[in-house]
């Protein structure tokens, strides 16, 4: 992609702030009014007191008065509506970017999650998008505004005397490469500090997310030493950051004063010499204290800006990226679902696997018959995991096709896509929000006696004894429920969704044998009208289903039914079979 | 209602009870927070005052140069005029000069205070307990040490050095308004009237409203990160559409109570403006009066107004400080009250020093108890002999995970106490009680980094024929090989594809290479395939030896081997003996067991 400057990449944030810019133009000008009238005031003070002596009337310096009055009144109204007219655009303006950045986050597929911590994300989501409304109504509008300033101020100066405004405006020039340089180096290192912030976020979240293994090995200390570390180095380049601003506000405020001062001893040799008057250089001298202030600002709205843009930059990383798992231009539709599942020489590597690798899934075949159940079987890493998460589109094949009653499932829209095919993971998810919305968040709007039915086949009574009951708020904002009770809950989940396709990912590794149990008699019911597909580590397990299919180097090595393979297949004895038999193997091989 | 730390953290208005004690809590960590820098933030008030000072002498060099370098140099005289151009261009690099360090100056106290306040939090919500994190969730520890210290690094950032300076030079110019003319300075100090009570309702508004959006922004970080870390389930779900309408709403409510707070200094500062410029006209009438009354001259007119002006002058940095205060301040209402939570299981006082490890358990009368007084374990003993392997076994629910975690202390027993070799686990230094007992829960957490550095998390500094050794014990070696990049391999990235079995393998290398005298294994092989769960029943054999161990597992057959099976129902012992006497007997464990062989088949 192209490397775009500051200008360009700031401007990429104007469609989104389109509403705004009207105002925004408005406060601009507002600004620069202001600014004119505070200019203004001194003079005028200056003028009434050199009149004051020789009037001496009370009308004229009532008139006076109420001027001067009047003046002040504008500036400070100026204040108000600039202050006005962009605040308030300004937050619609960043509240519409983050929900922009968060729905975008939301259609990124997975594998985009996997790849980005998410501190990194919240670092953007809420640091960098109030740093763009900030440069917006306030950075963009007072370096325009100051900008016009002192452009005014030296016609100004031009006008007093053309020989010492070129002086000025030469001495000044430095200035201009000051300022691109400047930006070169700062974005660097701006860059580099809102994304050692974003380190630090993801620190943080790790730090709290996994507070149980930090407990359980004593590694609070080591953890905030490490945590340490990254917060000095972010201090390091803040102070980098600083010592960079400290060098340019040093030239901004002083090369202004040395041009004066030349300007003077140039000023005053032309008296001598006759060719300005006195009232002339004065004049001169005043508006260029006048412009101080504007010239001065022009060094941290420099840094403002640049932090906007490398705000920007990061915006759009996200936004930029393409979502690679997206809906079909025209999809297509299944009316009835029947739930027929098939996977046509399905091949699946993930994005940075080493090339010399082999596909993760390298050709797989699995044809299951609506209503009937598959057990999917191999060693950890073989990529059953993977390969459910397949027919949820949650990752794409990266070759052949999966297939829900004949319609490859990249012609379907993902929500209809994932309202045919309901999954319950191996680690159970759960929101804050109610037990009730939890079960019922594949399919909301279902009667109670449905939920009641899901709750029952997942062994989920217990959710009734909670303290409010099916109301009782869970997750993280609520109550802790155990691994099990978690597991049940997210299996209600699926069941309640009343899917066509079940895809349950090892979903009673948590429970005891004797839930186990219970769960597995209440599961056969729903097994009996959906097709489902179920990674299993248990004969128990497998026990569910009407078909195994052994997953080995990536292929299905072997499909039947499971007394048949434990009777024939020798890797599928090593995978399934109980310890003891393992035990014997074991002694077997010394 | 108990402001006592983070207890009704989401409440806006506080009576005067609750407003005091917020305000002693936060003021009092703002001076915690200043007290390690103030000798280089009195240097920095310094520089800033030096600068301010040489630049005012600016003007005063100017005139010097039109009344004095101007008439020798009519009268061919330049020296004058090079001289006090000379000192312009002395005092203005000077100036400079002084400002620059001053940045710097200031950025290194403002980042001092920042990496102070960053680690402070950090370490103390490390040391809070689970109990703590179980119901403060993790969006809103998140949104403390992120969005709360944004605030108050602004704060910072805004200049207290520059708003301090800027207060002294009020008081310098009222001071020699005073000497100049007393009846102005009257007039002015007539101003402060309006100028009290705009500030009282500025004060007033922006406590509450800042407060709100401290709130509504936890609320949409909270959101974010829950989102973010169950997007698989967001996605299958189709959870998408529903969220974006709960986001949409908070990033509303955020945005309104936002702009509120912005509208309102929006108000506040122009307000200040019209104060200042009608002090100014009102000085100037009445001067001017008295100019025409022959009473005042000129040229105090002149002054008194171009002081009264002035005064005004740094007006808009101390508003623009306050206002950051303001913001800041009820992020330290919101940071303070986490850092007044105390640890429900502290570090010892008087430790006790843990001599020869043996890994003797011994409950006594112990009873757990939610806060809530439910009851979850009802007064019992046990003894654990040191190097006994036991195998707790039960029903969801039974009571297995709290025993697990008294043991570990991630709580403390509600009466009653626990040892270990004779020695309270609450007289225990923390360190020494972790190195002494590990436990590995089903949550197999990584962090990001390298599979190595999450095995050595275990035992840090440990070398890396230390980490393979431990992986090949647990049987991890393999797949962690087959990993990209090997033992190098960044499980952040590539989080997804490191399966919920394979997490389980990496933190049992993790608790193997701690080498712990007790180790707590809670349903730490739940995910494992058949094939890796030997492995780890194999390592087990070679990891428990002269340990002591207490395995919680549903698949009963981590329970062959177990020296001793303790079976609980309903937070209660209900059989304890040997495996083999208990598949023999005919009580619970046997059709346990028995079920369990079943369903092997």
């Amino acid at each position: 992609m192209k490397k775009l400057g500051t200008v360009g990449t700031l401007l990429r944030i104007f469609p989104y702030a389109k509403s705004a810019l009207p105002r925004v133009m408005l406060g601009t000008l507002a600004a620069l009014l202001g600014h004119l009238f505070a200019l203004a005031i001194p003079r005028y003070l200056q003028g009434l007191i050199n009149n004051l002596a020789k009037t001496e009337t009370f009308e004229a310096l009532l008139i006076a008065v109420l001027t001067v009055l009047g003046m002040g009144l504008l500036e400070a109204t100026m204040v108000l509506l600039r202050r006005w007219l962009v605040l308030t655009p300004g937050t619609h303006v960043e509240a519409g970017l983050r929900k922009t950045l968060y729905a975008k986050l939301q259609d990124l597929p997975v594998a985009f999650h996997d790849k980005w911590p998410s501190g990194q994300l919240l670092s953007r989501v809420t640091g960098d998008l109030s740093m763009i409304r900030r440069w917006l109504s306030f950075g963009l509008v007072l370096l325009v505004a100051n900008l016009l300033t002192i452009i005014v101020g030296f016609v100004v100066l031009y006008s007093y005397n053309a020989i010492l405004a070129t002086i000025f405006l030469v001495i000044m020039s430095p200035l201009w490469v000051l300022g691109f340089r400047f930006e070169k180096e700062y974005h660097v290192t701006a860059r580099m500090s809102q994304d050692q912030a974003g380190d630090l976020a993801t620190a943080v979240e790790e730090s709290v997310h996994g507070i149980r293994v930090i407990k359980a090995f004593g590694r609070g200390s080591f953890m905030t030493e490490k945590f340490a570390k990254d917060a000095m180095n972010l201090r390091g380049t803040e102070l980098k950051k600083a010592n960079m601003v400290s060098k340019l506000w040093f030239f901004f405020s002083t090369i202004p004063d040395v041009a004066l001062g030349i300007c003077l001893i140039v000023g005053i040799g032309q008296i001598v010499n006759g060719d300005l008057s006195l009232g002339a250089l004065s004049a001169f001298i005043l508006t260029t204290r006048v412009l101080h202030w504007p010239i001065d600002s022009i060094g941290f709205l420099l840094s403002m800006t640049i932090d906007a843009r490398t705000a920007v930059e990061r915006f759009f990383e996200v936004i930029d990226t393409k979502v690679d798992i997206a809906d079909p231009e025209t999809a297509k539709e299944i009316d009835k679902p029947t739930g027929r599942l098939v996977f046509e020489n399905v091949h699946f590597r993930y994005s940075d696997a080493p090339l010399d690798q082999p596909d993760l899934l390298d050709g797989i075949n699995l044809e299951i018959e609506p209503g009937e159940s598959v057990a999917l079987i191999g060693i950890t890493g073989s990529g059953k995991t993977s390969l459910t998460a397949l027919a949820t589109r949650l990752y794409e094949v990266t070759g052949g096709s999966v297939k829900l009653d004949g319609v490859d499932i990249r012609d379907l829209t993902r929500e209809d896509l994932r309202s045919h095919i309901a999954m319950a993971f191996e680690d159970s998810t759960l929101f804050s929000d109610t037990i009730r919305n939890n079960v019922l968040l594949g399919r909301p709007g279902s009667t109670e006696a449905e939920l009641a039915q899901a709750l029952e086949i997942a062994q989920a009574g217990f959710a009734y004894e909670l303290p409010d009951g099916l109301d009782t708020k869970i997750g993280e904002e609520g109550l802790s429920l155990s691994g099990g009770q978690r597991q049940r809950i997210a299996l209600a989940r699926a069941v309640a969704a009343k899917p066509a396709v079940l895809v349950l990912d090892d979903p009673l590794s948590a429970l005891d044998v004797d839930t186990e149990a219970m769960v597995e008699d209440a599961l056969r019911t729903v097994l009996k009208a959906t097709t489902a597909l179920i990674v299993a580590h248990r004969p128990s397990t497998v026990q569910l289903a009407d078909r195994v299919a052994l997953l080995q180097d990536g292929k299905i090595t072997a499909i039947g039914k499971h007394s048949d393979l434990l009777a024939t297949n020798d890797h599928y004895r090593y995978v399934i079979s109980s310890l003891d038999a393992a035990g014997k193997m074991i002694e077997v091989n010394d | 209602m108990s402001m006592q730390g983070v207890q009704n953290e989401e409440k806006i208005h506080l009576n005067k009870e609750e407003q005091a004690r917020v305000k002693a809590r936060s003021l009092k960590l703002l001076g915690e927070i200043v007290r390690p820098v103030r000798s280089r933030l009195f240097m920095s008030l310094a520089l800033v005052m030096t600068s301010q000072a040489l630049r005012v002498s600016g003007p005063f060099l100017i005139a010097m140069v039109i009344e004095q370098g101007l008439p020798a140099a009519q009268a061919g005289d330049f020296s004058v005029l090079y001289w006090t151009v000379g000192g312009i261009f002395a005092t203005t690099v000077f100036a400079g000069i002084t400002i620059a360090f001053f940045m710097r100056f200031a950025a290194k106290v403002n980042q001092d205070i920042m990496f102070g306040l960053r680690k402070r939090l950090f370490r103390h919500t490390q040391n809070l307990s689970i109990e703590f994190h179980e119901t403060y969730t993790s969006g809103r520890v998140i949104a403390r040490q992120t969005s709360d210290l944004d605030s108050i690094k602004e704060l910072l950032d805004s200049g207290g050095s520059e708003m301090i300076s800027g207060i002294l030079f009020m008081l310098f110019t009222a001071i020699a308004l005073i000497a100049l003319d007393f009846t102005s300075f009257l007039i002015m100090l007539v101003s402060f009237i309006p100028l009290f009570f705009l500030t009282r309702w500025f004060q007033k508004n922006t406590r509450i409203n800042y407060r709100k959006t401290r709130v509504a922004s936890a609320k949409l970080i909270v959101h974010f990160v829950e989102t973010m870390t169950g997007i698989r389930a967001v996605k299958a779900f189709r959870k998408e559409k529903r969220n974006e309408d709960t986001y949409k709403e908070l990033v509303e409510d955020y945005r309104f109570v936002n702009a509120r707070v912005i509208q309102l200094f929006g108000i506040y500062d122009p307000g200040l403006i019209m104060i200042g410029n009608l002090t100014v006209s009102f000085v100037l009438l009445w001067g001017g009066y008295r100019v025409i009354q022959g009473d005042l001259g000129i040229g105090v007119l002149i002054a008194a107004i171009l002081y009264a002006r002035s005064f005004y002058d740094p007006m808009e940095n101390i508003a623009m400080f306050y206002n950051s205060y303001q913001s800041a301040n009820s992020a330290l209402e919101k940071i303070s009250g986490v850092l007044e939570e105390e640890p429900s299981v502290p570090d010892p006082v008087d430790s006790l020093p843990l001599a020869p490890r043996k890994g003797h358990l011994n409950f006594n009368t112990v009873e757990f108890a939610y806060s809530n007084g439910k009851v979850v374990l009802p007064p019992f003993n046990l003894d654990i002999p040191a190097g006994q392997t036991i195998a707790l076994v039960g029903t969801t629910g039974a009571g297995k995970s709290t025993m697990a975690k008294l043991i570990s202390r991630f709580y403390d027993p509600s009466s009653g106490n626990v040892e270990l070799d004779g020695v309270d686990l609450r007289k225990l230094k923390d360190d020494d009680l972790r190195k002494a007992i590990v436990m590995v829960t089903q949550e197999a957490y990584l962090f990001s980094g390298t599979v190595a550095e999450n095995i050595s998390l275990g035992k840090p500094g440990a070398t890396r024929e230390e980490v393979e050794a431990s992986a090949k014990a647990v049987g991890a070696h393999e797949f962690i090989l087959s990993l990209p990049d090997g033992y190098d391999t960044d499980v952040n990235k590539r989080g997804g594809r490191v399966s919920a079995g394979q997490r389980q393998l990496i933190s049992f290398a993790r608790a193997f290479i701690a080498d712990p005298t007790v180790l707590i294994l809670d349903e730490a092989t739940s995910s494992l395939d058949i094939p890796s769960e030997r492995m780890v029943q194999h390592g087990l054999q070679t990891l428990l030896a002269g340990r002591t161990a207490i395995i919680i597992a549903h698949r009963l057959s981590t329970v062959s081997i177990a020296d001793r099976v303790i079976v609980m129902e309903h937070g209660k012992m209900i059989e304890d003996d040997t495996p083999a006497k208990l598949i023999a007997g005919t009580g619970k464990f046997a059709k346990m067991h028995k079920a369990w062989r079943d369903s092997l088949v």
